[in-house]
């Protein structure tokens, strides 16, 4: 906490001649301080996309120079043509696009309806049911993966484009984000509306949900930049190569043409602006998100 | 636990109806995450005494699978190189994340925008971000080294080149991907103590250090105690970052646990033997889940 409030009084038992002058000059100190903090750290964040940026605009020789060059001369445009060209990148950017829409669809309308039942609708066995899925956050992908693969499987599922949908669309983050919401809307709308004949689902739909519009943004936009930055899902799952998503098409990409450092960083380039042009559009609904499923997971 | 009241015959009625409708409302997203989440797992607690093989041939072979891991060197470096990854990885980000929460709890202008650029690590995929990093990194015309030399490093190491090095670069990335994340539940941890407290730490003359380990520590500690599980568990599963960056190497260099899991499994179709090795991920994860609880409960009561 720095002191900024210079007019908090001081308390009579100090000195003010000793004390008083120097709050300032601690204060500006740490200011300065604070602000050096804050663009270094601000720096060392913000190196790796800045030389992502840099590189898809240089040849490929440029890239790598001694000494290093920190701005393209001059600017190269065509990797960002060539890349269409020497990639599948429309195909894997349709079934990326396809699926990240299609999870988020599923998972917040499944996510929210569940919620409501684990957050307003009174029945026994609720909150064990509602353990199980708590105690499944516990559990890591990585180590079940192989049973679910061998069910999926046996579903002629796997290398489908629906065994993502399937993984992914029915996690339970959307039930624990949901449910912490409906929680905070008072009990008695509900009630009142129990009393004007409303049906459970009545309720849902005609007052949960429009009040829960910022939440269901939260969980929309979560899923959706889950689903399309997921690499593990579609490695195991995906081996046609034209189900593969972005992530994946980039990676064989990245192995095929190794020495193409600077089209390697324009398909990088490519395959964030989608996600960074939603999370800097829909920034409040993220951060509440992660904060509000974060805290009391 | 809320307990249902005592039942009379007209309770009853609305008792059922409640169940009817509470399960209709879970029941879309429930039969996708038992079908998918928790059947696999006790699943898994099958395949794992079997041989199970790519034919989905298969016998059971009691602990052979685990009597085999015991053995594994392999199985060793690769749980040693997940508990090397967690080892550093935990205490880093921890340290980073709240250093960041408290820089920007404070009023300081840019405040809003600087909390955007710490977030944007996390929302970029793994592939982008390793592959911008090893080009980071390369040893020889690499930004990285080339600042090193410039401070006066003299045999600046060779990152993902190096058996030695490979380690320290993955984890360095890690604490870059998430701290932001973190430091995004500390500063909401942080909101929730009172400014009255730092004012009465203040009138009693606290400086700023006995003030953030008098005030700031113990109103964080639930917060804290939770990033640390979120963290161990995150440390512990670690696996795209690597398999992208390093693909486990150089050598098993920087092998971990899930990435063992993936070459037996989806590389050698050994899924029995497989499943044991994920036996113990999800016994480290889930062990660690149950202690959080437990401590939880025991500082509630």
């Amino acid at each position: 906490m720095t002191a900024t409030d210079l007019s908090t009084p001081v308390p009579a038992v100090v000195a003010p001649g000793n004390r008083a002058p120097r709050r300032p000059v601690r204060s500006l100190g740490g200011r300065i301080l604070g602000y050096a903090a804050l663009a270094l750290a601000a720096a060392g964040l913000l190196l790796p996309f800045f030389w992502m940026v840099v590189a898809s605009l240089k040849t490929n020789n440029d890239v790598f120079t001694i000494p290093i060059t920190w701005l393209p001369d001059p600017v190269v445009w065509r990797n960002y043509l060539d890349i269409w060209q020497r990639s599948d990148m429309t195909t894997w950017l349709w079934n990326t696009l396809l699926l990240s829409v299609i999870v988020t669809f599923l998972q917040v309308f499944t996510g929210s309806f569940a919620a409501y039942g684990f957050a307003r609708v009174r029945f026994p066995g609720r909150n064990l049911l509602f353990l199980a899925y708590v105690g499944t956050i516990a559990v890591p992908w990585q180590s079940y993966m192989i049973p679910q693969f061998i069910l999926m499987s046996k579903l002629h599922l796997s290398n489908t484009l629906w065994s993502i949908v399937a993984i992914q669309a029915f996690g339970a983050i959307g039930v624990f984000l949901m449910k912490q919401f409906y929680e905070t809307i008072p009990e008695e709308l509900s009630e009142a509306a129990r009393v004007d004949g409303l049906s459970e689902y009545g309720i849902y739909r005609r007052i949960i949900l429009p009040l829960s519009r910022p939440a269901l943004a939260s969980l929309a936009l979560l899923m959706f930049t889950t689903t399309w930055n997921d690499y593990l899902g579609p490695l195991v799952y995906l081996r046609s190569p034209e189900l593969r998503t972005i992530q994946l098409g980039l990676n064989t990409f990245i192995s095929q043409y190794n020495a193409e450092y600077a089209l390697i960083m324009t398909g990088s380039v490519l395959s964030v602006l989608p996600v960074a042009v939603i999370f800097l559009l829909g920034q409040r609904y993220f951060i509440e998100g992660v904060a509000s499923t974060g805290l009391k997971g | 636990m809320a307990t249902l009241p005592r039942t009379r015959p007209r309770n009853r009625r609305l008792v059922s109806r409640n169940t009817v409708a509470g399960w209709s409302f879970i029941l879309p997203n429930f039969l996708g995450f038992a079908a998918l989440t928790l059947l696999p797992v006790v699943v898994l607690f099958y395949v794992a005494f079997t041989n199970w093989n790519v034919f989905g041939v298969a016998e059971w072979t009691g602990t052979a699978n685990f009597r085999r891991m015991w053995d594994d060197s392999s199985f060793w470096t690769a749980l040693r190189n997940t508990v090397y990854y967690a080892a550093f990885h935990i205490p880093l980000t921890l340290a980073a994340a709240l250093g960041l929460a408290l820089l920007l709890n404070r009023k300081l202008r840019g405040v809003r925008f600087f909390r955007t650029i710490a977030f944007f690590p996390y929302i970029t995929s793994i592939v982008a971000i390793a592959v911008v990093w090893n080009q980071l990194f390369s040893p020889e015309y690499g930004p990285i080294n080339a600042l090193l030399g410039a401070v006066g490093v003299d045999d600046p190491p060779g990152w993902t080149a190096s058996a030695t090095w490979s380690m320290p670069a993955v984890i360095i990335v890690g604490t870059w991907r998430y701290m932001g994340y973190y430091m995004l539940l500390f500063l909401a941890g942080l909101q929730t103590i009172p400014a009255q407290l730092y004012e009465a730490a203040e009138t009693d003359g606290a400086s700023p250090w006995q003030r953030f380990v008098h005030v700031t520590l113990p109103g964080l500690r639930t917060t804290t105690f939770f990033v640390t599980v979120l963290l161990t568990i995150e440390s512990f599963k670690v696996f795209d970052l690597i398999l992208v960056m390093t693909g486990g190497g150089p050598g098993q260099s920087t092998l971990v646990l899930s990435q063992y899991i993936y070459q037996k499994g989806f590389e050698e179709n050994q899924f029995g033997y497989a499943s044991a090795v994920s036996i113990v991920l999800f016994a480290i994860c889930f062990g660690i889940t149950v202690i959080q609880f437990m401590v939880n409960k025991r500082r509630n009561s």
